[in-house]
């Protein structure tokens, strides 16, 4: 629905969203313009354009912050909790969402009630057994963790998408005798591939971009993502703001690229409705 | 992230709860191999969350009442933790500064949020654009978002506030403060926030019935009725359920406050996440850390009944 207005009040309008659109992108674009400066550039202008701009900059804290490897963390993490989560849930969201084994209803209860608990709730015992079992810097690990945290929020968005597929499919298929794991590959998982790309964008950002379990679990520069790794440079860098700044942008800027590119596509997507089979 | 399905996602679980009211009958059917075989479907994401979630908080709830250390073998105290809990400043300040923290985060950005949906709704060319870019903080690390307001904003050497001083402006770090740090924090985290916000709020609004809209121009509604009388009506489940996470989501507050003050100066910016944290894992008190995480649920918990409570009383009406 839209609605039409005189051109003055548009004008206003538009100059609240410029305002706002402000508002919000110059804290970034300050991280990237004052990457370039020096320090003591920073001191004299902290708000304007760098008179010299430090190219350089980038190369340097890549290789001083073995930056590199950390990303590299960030990256299977991210993929290794997208797939594991996808898999884990799409099977357990195709149950719920069509209610076809006793207690179907407590276990939908149990995911929702998971959300609301905060990780203080769970994280000491669960750092103890994985230092027991020697899992502390191991990737695995927090995949593991990662998998349980972001499968709530999954399950009931596949869910919707289940639940919009007619089931006279499923029944025609089981007519035509097939098992119920053909049921759930040919049938279902085909048709709820938006959903999936959905879900899986979301996961991978959320698990790119996660602090407390990484800086917890992942205590090494070799192990750490690129989020646990800033953490532990800021005290390393803290006089160096060019530096770290560097480093922001280094992780900020490929997952907002990505991010613009898809959004665009999602939007796209969605509102040329769902994939009816 | 912002789309009409997120949306249905969300109404659908905002509608769950009334689902609990009315009792669906399943058919008790014998367990035949079909069945197994779709239990079988569910067992890998019900198993590891059971591992990760659920048996660590029960032992979380058992450890809250011994005086583990992380190393030796625990003792049982009983109630001992709790009635230091109760007896210490510091964690009445916490909680005090949770509950700030929440009502605020639930009210200023869902405001900001719908005002700039409804703009949003009035304008065609140069949405997409707009959307995209109030959704962008969320998209990005907190440590990032934290460390560019920390060094090239609040900084008073190297930030935008010390170049205002500088020139004049009566501008001071808030994060420096203890009457402001706790606000300073919590304006960047609403500052990366209502943005997220508002793409929810526009989805919803894009999904209202055009044809109400028109007929209350037809019956000469002025903008602001069509806003609040139509349109707002029309989004309340999402608002709802928004402000119900967003209650929960605040009440976690742990990542923008651990690395920019880290419950500092003094205590003045704690929460009872960051204090938790840092119980268990700066001073190994993990039996006393785990009582605060026990009362941060409980209080949690008690904030999402009492909201519950208020929807149902007003769904009444």
């Amino acid at each position: 629905m839209e609605f039409q207005s005189q051109s003055r009040a548009k004008i206003l309008v538009y100059v609240i969203l410029g305002f706002a659109a402000f508002f919000i992108l110059y804290p970034l674009v300050l991280m990237l313009l004052n990457s370039l400066k020096t320090n003591f550039e920073i001191f004299l202008n902290p708000i304007g354009l760098p008179e010299n701009p430090n190219w350089g900059v980038f190369a340097k804290v890549w290789a001083a912050a073995n930056l590199g490897r950390a990303i590299f963390n960030s990256l299977l993490i991210s993929l290794g909790t997208v797939l594991s989560v996808c898999t884990v849930t799409s099977m357990a969201a195709w149950v719920v969402a069509r209610r076809s084994v006793p207690g179907w209803f407590l276990i939908s209860l149990y995911f929702l009630v998971t959300t609301t608990i905060p990780i203080q709730m769970y994280i000491f015992p669960l750092y103890f057994v994985m230092g027991w079992l020697g899992l502390i810097n191991q990737p695995l690990a927090v995949i593991y963790i990662y998998t349980a945290i972001f499968t709530p929020f999954a399950l009931f968005l596949l869910r919707t998408y289940i639940v919009e597929i007619p089931v006279e499919l499923e029944e025609a298929a089981r007519i035509d005798g097939a098992s119920e794991s053909q049921i759930f590959f040919r049938v279902i998982l085909p048709l709820i591939k938006p959903g999936l790309i959905t879900v899986a964008l979301i996961t991978g950002l959320s698990a790119w971009n996660e602090f407390l379990i990484a800086v917890t679990f992942l205590q090494t520069g070799e192990a750490a993502t690129a989020t646990a790794r800033f953490y532990q440079l800021i005290g390393r860098f803290s006089s160096n703001w060019p530096e770290q700044m560097a480093i922001a942008a280094i992780i900020a800027v490929p997952v907002v690229v990505f991010f613009v590119i898809l959004q665009r596509r999602f939007i796209e997507g969605v509102s040329s409705g769902a994939v009816k089979g | 992230m912002a789309s009409e399905t997120t949306q249905a996602a969300m109404v659908d679980a905002a509608r769950f709860h009334r689902i609990a009211e009315v009792r669906v009958v399943t058919p008790r059917e014998p367990l035949d191999r079909a069945a197994f075989i779709r239990m079988l479907f569910v067992a890998p994401a019900l198993l590891i969350s059971l591992s990760v979630v659920l048996v660590p908080l029960i032992v979380t709830v058992t450890l809250s009442f011994t005086n583990w250390d992380g190393f030796e073998s625990p003792q049982f105290i009983g109630f001992a933790n709790f009635a230091r809990l109760f007896s210490e400043a510091k964690f009445w300040a916490a909680l005090r500064n949770n509950l700030l923290y929440t009502s605020l985060y639930v009210t200023l950005p869902m405001i900001l949020g719908l005002l700039i949906a409804m703009l949003l709704l009035m304008v065609r060319v140069g949405r997409t654009l707009f959307q995209v870019v109030f959704f962008l903080p969320s998209t990005i690390a907190t440590v990032v978002l934290a460390q560019i307001w920390k060094g090239m904003v609040y900084s008073p050497t190297t930030g935008m506030f010390g170049y205002l001083q500088r020139i004049g402006v009566p501008v001071s770090n808030p994060l420096a403060a203890p009457e402001t740090a706790l606000m300073g924090v919590l304006f960047v985290d609403m500052w990366h926030w209502w943005g997220y916000l508002t793409v929810i709020y526009l989805g919803a609004l894009r999904q209202v019935d055009k044809s109400l809209v028109e007929a209350a121009f037809i019956d000469g509604a002025t903008r602001f009725q069509v806003f609040t009388k139509v349109l707002l009506p029309s989004i309340r489940t999402t608002v709802l359920f928004m402000m119900l996470m967003t209650i929960i989501w605040s009440f976690r507050v742990f990542d923008w406050i651990y690395i920019m003050t880290e419950g500092g100066p003094g205590f003045a910016s704690e929460v009872l996440g960051t204090l938790a944290y840092k119980t268990a894992f700066q001073q190994f008190a993990v039996g006393y850390a785990s009582s605060y995480s026990v009362m941060m649920s409980l209080v949690g918990l008690g904030a999402i009944i009492v909201y519950l409570r208020i929807q149902v009383r007003t769904e009444r009406r």
